[in-house]
């Protein structure tokens, strides 16, 4: 019943979000979107994406947004031109799916299709062959561990370009100048800045039991990673990016991200020398079992790492390129002024 | 038993709306959030697939027979942080049209194109 609840939530969010002009308010509520969508994941038995999707959609992605409103602007101009083209197309096409939908199987049924294959043999024999409780860590990095190599890498890659688009090369002088104005913000949020600090070691630490506990409850590299990069996002939001960067070094990051990738490749090209298929840990030991454990160890601190610094670097550039903009903004203030 | 497939058309109106703001606003933002709605829809779309009545979350314990589906599951969540990536990749895109046209508007942003294509067009008729 509750998930009829949250479903017709969600809709009602989305058309509120169609109807709003203010560009931060629609964000909020796409946070709000996201946060209604890890219900009903919960809802429907899927905890570890309801986890996901908790720290994902309704945290990193509105930071995100919101950093970004801040350089464009948060106004969204009216169209001139009618929608009803758009609604036309929208509305064939929603019918025609709607039509296909009939031939679905019913929401829950046992015997439908997708529920006869691969799936049972996870579930019998994942025990087994793997050991560990949660089957969805299993599969993600023992049965589909190549699959889940490649999103690690795509990852990296959105990383790359987001370090291409968006990097500034910083000189000494426009971080104190930076840091003049950080200061001066801070002394107005005194309470949430030391309530911060006292969270964060706890964040970290919370960070660290999902991605060892993955293998026996929800969690594992992917969660981890976005709440560990939440945490110094956190830091970073109240401190200023250039305390940030002075604790936590940008090239530092970079490297871990890279550092990641190449752990998950490796513990694939081990296995391969050990006389196994490309990421088969049965061979990493004379035990299979315990191989098996070892290499889910290993490739979710791979994805751990990688998720945790492409978030870092991405906030770091979206926050850098802002404060680059501010600068440029201020010299061109002060030469027109000057003439 | 149409309530059993209620779930399939919450995700087509979402996927629509979802695909209505991306044709019909210009703004770019607005156009990311649209690509976000639709990407969740596909997300609601296979958890809901995984879901077995009397099931629970696919954690193995003892005295629990029924299990949801966990392939859906395994792929959502990767495509979830997958997700976030290529959206920062958008924003980040967004940023650097922002820089160079000053403007996030579609229709704008076409207007300074076509402009500048046409005295293009004119400085080659008249060298």
């Amino acid at each position: 019943m509750i998930d009829i609840v949250l479903l017709t939530l969600l809709v009602v969010i989305a058309i509120a979000i169609i109807r709003m002009k203010d560009l931060f308010a629609a964000v909020m509520l796409a946070g709000i979107y996201g946060l209604l969508s890890a219900s009903f994941f919960v809802a429907m038995d899927a905890v570890d994406v309801a986890f996901t999707e908790a720290a994902v959609g309704a945290g990193i992605s509105t930071l995100l947004m919101l950093v970004v409103i801040t350089m464009t602007g948060s106004k969204e101009k009216p169209t001139r031109h009618k929608p009803f083209s758009a609604l036309f197309v929208v509305i064939i096409t929603g019918g025609l799916l709607i039509y296909g939908t009939l031939d679905m199987p019913y929401f829950g049924s046992a015997d439908a299709p997708i529920h006869n294959h691969t799936s049972p043999r996870y579930i019998k024999d994942s025990m087994q062959e793997i050991g560990i409780p949660n089957i969805v860590t299993s599969v993600l990095a023992s049965y589909r561990a190549f699959d889940t190599f490649g999103e690690v890498v795509v990852i990296f890659t959105a990383g790359i370009g987001v370090l291409t688009l968006l990097s500034v090369a910083r000189s000494k002088e426009n971080d104190d100048k930076i840091e003049a104005i950080n200061d001066s913000m801070h002394q107005q949020h005194l309470v949430i800045r030391i309530i911060s600090k006292m969270l964060i070691p706890f964040i970290f630490l919370f960070a660290l039991y999902v991605q060892f506990h993955g293998d026996f409850g929800p969690g594992g590299g992917f969660q981890a990673g976005v709440i560990f990069a939440s945490a110094i996002i956190l830091y970073t939001m109240l401190f200023g990016l250039s305390t940030a960067r002075k604790v936590i070094n940008q090239t530092f990051v970079q490297i871990i991200a890279a550092l990641g990738v190449l752990l998950y490749g490796s513990v694939g090209i081990v296995s391969l020398m050990n006389g196994g298929n490309f990421l088969d840990y049965n061979v990493l030991s004379s035990n299979p079992i315990t191989g098996q454990h070892l290499g889910i160890l290993l490739i979710e601190w791979g994805v751990g790492c990688t998720v945790a610094s492409v978030m870092v670097v991405i906030f770091f550039n979206f926050a850098g390129r802002r404060a680059f903009q501010q600068h440029k903004k201020k010299l061109q203030d002060k030469e027109s002024s000057a003439c | 038993m149409l309530i059993g497939l209620f779930n399939d058309w919450i995700v087509v109106v979402l996927m629509m709306i979802g695909l209505y703001i991306v044709i019909a606003h210009g703004n770019l933002i607005k156009k990311l959030i649209g690509l976000t709605i639709f990407q969740t829809s596909v997300f609601i779309f296979y958890i809901s697939m995984a879901n077995v009545d009397g099931g629970t979350a696919p954690i193995l314990a003892d005295g629990i027979n029924q299990y949801s589906n966990p392939l859906p599951h395994v792929l959502i969540l990767t495509a979830i942080v997958v997700g976030i990536a290529t959206t920062a990749l958008g924003l980040s895109l967004v940023v650097r049209i922002k820089e160079s046209y000053n403007s996030i508007e579609e229709e704008e942003i076409q207007q300074q194109d076509n402009d500048e294509q046409l005295s293009m067009n004119k400085a080659e008729e008249n060298p």
